[in-house]
């Protein structure tokens, strides 16, 4: 009987996905799938190859600073970092008084209450702040923007296919639409060209993105350690600072996992001994060997019974 | 317990002697998992994999106990508790990778798990409840496994509970009602959020209590084996306790090793980076995926695209749950005598045939719906169906089964001689010394 009603329903799911296959694949060649100005024109990020990309890679502390930097004076302008605190900079390499002047002349104040009044006021930002927003809320944040919203920064390469690569190349990724020609040298049609607002980057998913190019020109940013800040060099050190914002433990990780490896390694090589020394003679015949090998027994006893010793 | 020589439970002090009179907790321990539960000698790597799912399910429960005193269901904060928990809760990133990448390693183990039972007809007489339990196992870790990716509160998991409830309102006229009764409102919201999180609490000890009763079942008949031969007499079995203590010990390390490289150094690999996105629903994601371990029913749902009789749906839907449901009944639809499918020649190409359609319909699961990809998941659904519930049957019926070994012991000995005794019992050997001075 459940064989019987079984087979039926197996007909009765066969029949009805061969019915659907059918009905699709005659779809499939009467109007066959069209390829769309953004399949033609998307561009898989480029590599940056980022010193944490490996198992065994740690942040480049120089990079991270400066990357902060470029934040700081670049992109905090319209992108909130509202999951990261400033007691976490330390991650940077800075110490405790840095970190506090940071905060202390940070640009944007922290909302607060006035403790007179009770009126809504702001105060300057503590080490226990997170990143205050530039906005006050979406709505402030989109009529300022032309009613795009800047996205929070704190988790946007984790937040990203391919990440920090992926930023690196928007961020650097800023085309002419009318000049720019694709690998098989055809111009972007003119309905997928920038409209009021918008600026083209192959990089991005439907080709415009409301972000003007915030990284416009060299020395824009003037890096405190010296390093020449090419648009290149902002764009990659900003990634790898974005990097670090969305995962702040990222070396811990690394480390632990090197440990948590050679401990397990160890405990299995181990676990392994026991479990071969255990079964040595679980499955195969035993094979006794020195003295209480049942041959030299045998000859043992031989030689006793020989001089007429008992037992 | 299950075998006649199977040794009773005997204390070696004075404290479990007063224990074991007044509450036989060691006596139970000692027959489900010490010396005193016989296991066939010949078993292989993959019976390691009920002691690791075991494992992944300890390690789910332990570390979410701790994720829950940091986490707060509240659709305002989710999201951002779940950073907290990354940022600044002493060690909350290892808990959480570990209990993200353990959801995955617990399915992953399960499926080989799972997959074994289909190779050594581990559902068949006498061991059909064994299986059925597991099955509800399987079903309870896929609500768990659902609403635990709820909880983040990031996109995907709010159009993922969007998609997955969605599936009640193709029932026809109750659909919709229940679909709001379940969710607690037309979309999910803080009803659906604290809902889930309270079930998902919930639903791993309901879990352990079915893993209790599997196990019950499974120490009447005793463990299978790769040979599907019934255990006729001692020398077939080996205490559970060291033998298969110390093979667990070993199988857990490599478990352990194979599981920290996903949570130290791929932990995002398994994940999808819209659910570090906050929940929005105003924002539909480009492409809406289940986590991996749903990829091949997802794809049986979104193969059916005809309205034939019934809506395609409706069809999508239900032949989703038959998918699994059709399990309880593989020992009614599988009449083959033989367990081990290593003596099954026509049913093993099939075998090697449905494993390779589940990855099939992995990938289609989670590819982008292009006229190939649903083709393909459609030929992959169809044989899905028809290998349970049209081929297996009748290969069964007509397919001539190589000849099975004599025992056990003798196929672990591959002919040689002389047979070891089992343990305990040599009076030669310097491994049972101890047992030769008794």
């Amino acid at each position: 009987m459940v064989r019987i009603i079984g087979f039926l329903i197996g007909l009765g799911f066969v029949g009805v996905l061969l019915i659907s296959l059918i009905v699709n694949a005659v779809d499939a060649i009467q109007n066959p799938p069209v390829h769309t100005a953004e399949e033609e024109f998307h561009l898989e990020p480029r590599s940056a190859g980022f010193s944490w990309q490996k198992p065994w890679g740690q942040f480049d502390e120089a990079q991270l600073q400066r990357g902060f930097q470029v934040y700081k004076e670049v992109c905090a302008a319209c992108h909130s970092l509202k999951f990261v605190s400033f007691y976490e900079l330390e991650g940077l390499g800075y110490n405790e008084a840095e970190i506090k002047a940071i905060a202390n002349q940070w640009a944007i104040e922290v909302p607060s209450v006035n403790p007179d009044t009770g009126e809504n006021s702001t105060r300057k930002a503590l080490l226990s702040d997170r990143f205050p927003s530039p906005y006050a809320n979406e709505t402030a944040a989109r009529a300022a923007n032309n009613n795009a919203l800047p996205p929070d920064l704190s988790l946007i390469v984790e937040a990203r296919d391919d990440g920090a690569d992926y930023i690196y190349s928007l961020l650097t990724g800023y085309r002419n639409a009318a000049t720019y020609r694709n690998e098989a040298g055809e111009p972007v049609p003119q309905e997928n060209r920038p409209g009021t607002g918008l600026h083209f980057n192959p990089y991005f998913a439907n080709l415009n993105i409301a972000m003007p190019p915030p990284i416009v020109s060299n020395g824009q940013v003037t890096y405190a350690d010296g390093t020449n800040a090419t648009v290149d060099q902002m764009a990659k050190d900003v990634s790898a600072f974005l990097r670090w914002t969305s995962e702040p433990n990222l070396e811990r990780r690394h480390a632990a996992g090197w440990a948590v490896m050679i401990f397990l390694l160890v405990g299995t090589v181990l676990a392994y001994l026991a479990y071969r020394n255990i079964w040595a003679n679980a499955k195969r015949e035993v094979s006794i060997r020195g003295p209480l090998e049942p041959a030299f027994q045998q000859r043992m006893q031989d030689q006793k019974d020989e001089r007429g010793i008992a037992g | 317990m299950s075998f006649a020589w199977a040794k009773p439970y005997e204390p070696k002090n004075n404290f479990m002697k007063w224990l074991d009179e007044r509450l036989p907790v060691p006596r139970l321990v000692y027959g489900a998992v010490g010396g005193g539960y016989p296991v066939p000698r010949n078993l292989n790597y993959f019976w390691n994999f009920g002691v690791l799912a075991g494992l992944a399910l300890l390690i789910q429960i332990i570390t979410g106990i701790v994720l829950g005193m940091h986490y707060y269901s509240y659709a305002g904060g989710a999201f951002e508790s779940v950073e907290r928990i990354m940022r600044d809760v002493n060690a909350g990133w290892v808990l959480r990778y570990v209990h993200q990448n353990g959801a995955s390693f617990f399915f992953a183990i399960v499926y080989i798990h799972i997959f074994r039972g289909l190779y050594y007809g581990s559902y068949k007489a006498p061991r059909e409840m064994v299986w059925m339990l597991g099955i509800v196992i399987y079903l309870l870790m896929m609500a768990t496994a659902f609403m635990g990716y709820v909880l983040p509160w990031g996109q995907m998991s709010y159009w993922g509970a969007q998609v997955i409830t969605g599936f009640f309102s193709a029932i026809p006229i109750v659909g919709e009602p229940l679909r709001v009764f379940l969710l607690g409102g037309y979309a999910p919201d803080q009803a659906a959020l604290t809902r889930f999180f309270s079930l998902h609490y919930l639903l791993p000890f309901i879990i352990s209590a079915v893993v209790i009763l599997k196990i019950w079942a499974l120490h009447i008949p005793g463990s299978s084996n790769p040979t599907g031969v019934d255990v006729k007499d001692e020398k077939d079995t080996l205490p559970f306790h060291p033998f298969y203590t110390a093979k667990d010990g070993f199988g857990i390390g490599v478990a352990l090793i194979l599981f920290s490289i996903f949570v130290f150094f791929l932990p995002y690999s398994l994940g999808h980076p819209d659910n570090y996105v906050e929940a929005n629903p105003l924002v539909t994601p480009a492409h809406i995926v289940p986590e991996w371990y749903f990829w091949p029913f997802y794809a049986i749902l979104r193969a059916f695209t005809v309205d034939f009789i019934l809506p395609a749906k409706l069809w999508g839907v239900l032949a989703m749950f038959a998918s699994i449901l059709l399990l309880f009944f593989l020992t009614w639809l599988d009449r083959s005598p033989v367990r081990s499918t290593s003596y099954r020649p026509a049913y093993k190409i099939f075998f090697w045939v449905l494993v390779l359609d589940v990855m099939v319909l992995g990938y289609a699961g989670q590819a982008h719906i292009t006229p190939f990809t649903l083709a393909l998941s459609q030929v992959a659904a169809a044989y899905y169906f028809a290998h349970f519930l049209i081929i297996l049957p009748l290969v069964s019926k007509f397919e001539k089964p190589l000849p099975l070994p004599t025992s056990i012991s003798h196929s672990v000995l591959h002919g040689e001689k002389e047979e070891s005794a089992p343990f305990g019992l040599t009076r030669t050997g310097p491994a049972a010394a101890p047992a030769a001075a008794e």
